[in-house]
């Protein structure tokens, strides 16, 4: 595939990024996301609309979240790589947002719009449940109607967040359909929407779904890149050598590694969950182990079988517990401008517990995947290699869960 | 040569009488079932076969098709062998229109071009495609119709008369029209609200106008079947079956009547709805 001039004018106007993306959905839902894509251009070019994100990411969101040099766990890793080697390593504090990850930054942008729009009932899906409680806590902060979709097994892995969502006022409904995980949420997100078209806002979580939402998702997220590219050129001078984040349907990442697809030099990194391993089959890596298809109103590389049904994914994450990826993402692979690979459950709960105790940040078993990357790159790469790693989100919600696998390990 | 679904609608119309649209899922609870109660289908009383194509992720379906799918996955079926199911069909009845009816992903992997082909030859007539819009027209669906298979659009509730001409450019068989914005087997439409969308539907297509979503008992299909051209029975005939398997999920000799039963009743109620003297 040829490289094109800039990787970041996508989607083109049916959304498609290359042959990813897509609108495939039902017919009922066509006219509202027709809908929502005006409501979006029109909301961009509001100067009232910009000035209403940019107060709530500062005064309730609590940004710029802060660039910090991970000193600790940079001397950890030099101290066993070879002479010269050991990159420079900081993250991107996404923790630190009001509800802790990097989701109510794209959530603030879709209810502001809903307001617009005079939507008065809002839908999520949620997989780790972080998605689910942004959601809960802007309808809670803007007086509307919350309704939540989540896999019953991931309500009870993130059984912390399930409560968050119902003292934040929003109905938890558990899917007990397929692997009930994310995929399944998503699935009774989408019949929930066409059955409640003229009164219901679909706040999708992540760079996935029909076109707008990848486009309309990243363009949120990415004031992780831009806030970034500043910082780092005020700390270091200069632009980082490499970003790195964990992918679930890739919106963390895809906030982070947009505003630099155009800096050829900036090389980026997208880590899915291996779970079990890719050989298992047992897993959540769309990329390294799917292929193009069909599902949930986009063209992505998905996990499925040689009739086209869809795989069950696996990973100890409830967050990149999920069989596909946003569109951006595969477009990005197959042009060969952003590299994706794995890190299985026992890495990713390994680099939970090393960054814990080196930094003093618990940080969620998502980006636990990209910090699990971050151990095997960075002594590979020289001192004055400076990498950023997403941290997308606290690991609060993931004690239980962590402690209930250690204890019965131990 | 005027198509198979073409001279079906024909056929019903100058009975004067409403066609009857029945789907069941290839595949369910069984292929040696499903494949007996496809054969049964058109003794039974019903005019166009739409064949469901299983698929794990059905978004616009609701408990009863999303089960019945599953069922059917989890016996093994894939689309090959629901195109073999067809052929074989197409052995004993060369004239009931078979309209395939699912989701991309199956198509897409199986390969369009392919698929077409194949389908063609295995005497399948039309596609229901759900999530294929208009905007995706050149992912199968100008493919099909190059390839003689009818194409049939869904056109819904929120399709306002700005949109229809655009849902009905690339369409031939019928046109089916969803009943209610919601998925399939949910609550009901009232038939008056139905009868206005099929009249403001035929203002605008010369296809005939077939009715499903949310139509489960033969008293619904007359009311329906009064106004438009064809009415779809699904979830409904999906229960009948559902209720007759055995613990295990298996098929017992109550399924297939069971399904017949009501299709009988529904092709009555089809035929009574409207008053004799109406054509
Ligand atoms: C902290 C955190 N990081 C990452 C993800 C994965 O989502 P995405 O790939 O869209 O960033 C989640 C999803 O729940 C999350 O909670």
């Amino acid at each position: 595939m040829n490289a094109p001039n800039s990787f970041r004018t996508g989607p083109d106007e049916s959304g498609h990024f290359g042959m990813f993306g897509g609108r495939f959905v039902a017919e009922t839902l066509m006219p509202l996301i027709l809908d929502l894509e005006k409501a979006y251009q029109d909301a961009k070019a509001d100067p009232a609309y910009k000035a209403e994100m940019d107060a709530g990411l500062k005064h309730y969101v609590g940004r710029p979240s802060p660039l910090y040099f991970a000193e600790r766990l940079t001397e950890h890793l030099r101290a066993g790589a070879g002479e010269g080697l050991g990159a420079k390593i900081y993250f991107k504090r996404e923790e630190l947002n009001h509800t802790g990850s990097h989701k109510v930054n794209n959530v603030l942008g879709q209810i502001l719009l809903a307001r617009r729009m005079g939507k008065p009932r809002i839908i999520a899906e949620t997989g780790a449940g972080q998605h689910g409680v942004a959601t809960a806590t802007l309808c809670a902060r803007y007086g509307l109607k919350c309704v939540v979709y989540m896999g019953a097994l991931d309500v009870s892995r993130q059984a912390p967040n399930v409560f968050r969502m119902k003292m934040l006022g929003a109905e938890v409904v558990p899917v007990q359909a397929g692997a009930k995980t994310l995929k399944d949420a998503m699935n009774e997100a989408l019949r929930d929407w066409v059955t409640n078209v003229h009164d219901t806002f679909y706040c999708i979580g992540t760079v996935a779904g029909p076109h707008p939402y990848p486009a309309m998702v990243r363009d949120f997220q990415s004031i992780i890149g831009h806030e970034t590219r500043a910082q780092m050129l005020e700390q270091e001078g200069r632009l980082p050598d490499s970003l790195i984040a964990c992918i679930g349907g890739g919106s963390n990442a895809m906030g982070l590694f947009h505003p630099f697809l155009d800096d050829p030099h900036v090389k980026i990194w997208g880590v899915e969950a291996a779970g079990h391993g890719i050989p298992s089959g047992q897993h959540a890596a769309s990329l390294t182990g799917g292929r193009p298809g069909v599902l949930h109103g986009n063209r992505t590389y998905l996990l499925m079988d040689d009739d086209g049904q869809i795989a069950e994914a696996h990973s100890i994450s409830a967050g990149l517990d999920y069989p596909g990826i946003g569109p951006e993402h595969s477009w990005l692979h197959d042009t060969g401008r952003a590299n994706y690979i794995s890190a299985t459950d026992e890495e990713a709960l390994a680099a939970f517990q090393l960054v814990s105790r080196l930094e003093g940040i618990i940080p969620a078993l998502e980006p636990a995947h990209a910090l699990a990357k971050v151990i095997d790159l960075a002594p590979t790469l020289p001192k004055d290699h400076l990498m950023v790693v997403n941290l997308s989100g606290r690991g609060d919600k993931d004690i239980p869960q962590v402690a209930d696998i250690l204890g019965t390990r131990i | 040569m005027s198509s198979r679904l073409t001279q079906r609608f024909e056929a019903c119309a100058r009975e004067g009488r409403a066609a009857l649209v029945t789907f069941v899922t290839a595949g369910d609870p069984d292929h040696d079932t499903s494949l007996a109660l496809l054969k049964a289908l058109p003794a039974a009383g019903s005019d166009v076969i739409e064949f469901g194509v299983p698929f794990t992720d059905p978004m616009a379906d609701g408990p009863a098709i999303q089960a019945a799918g599953l069922r059917a996955l989890k016996n093994g079926q894939t689309l090959v062998k629901t195109l073999a199911m067809v052929r074989a069909f197409r052995e004993t009845d060369t004239t009931t229109p078979v309209v395939l009816m699912g989701y991309y992903n199956p198509v897409y992997i199986y390969g369009v071009e392919r698929f077409l082909v194949d389908a063609k030859a295995a005497g399948v007539d039309g596609l229901v495609v759900v999530d294929l819009p208009p905007e995706e027209d050149n992912e199968l669906c100008l493919p099909a119709l190059a390839a003689g298979l009818a194409f049939i659009r869904l056109a819904t509730p929120t399709t306002d008369d700005k949109r229809l001409p655009a849902v009905l450019k690339n369409t031939a068989g019928f046109v089916y029209y969803v009943s209610i914005a919601g998925i399939t087997g949910a609550g009901s439409a009232d038939a008056g609200a139905v009868a206005q969308a099929v009249t403001r539907i035929k203002a605008h297509t010369p296809l005939p106008v077939a009715v499903g979503f949310g139509v489960k008992t033969p008293a619904q299909a007359a009311a329906i079947a009064a106004n438009a051209d064809g009415v779809v029975v699904g979830s409904a005939l999906i229960d009948a079956l559902r209720g007759t398997l055995d613990a295990e999920e298996k098929a017992t000799p109550a399924t297939i009547p069971a399904v017949t039963r009501l299709v009988s009743a529904l092709a009555e109620a089809v035929r009574t709805a409207r008053p004799a003297a109406a054509e």
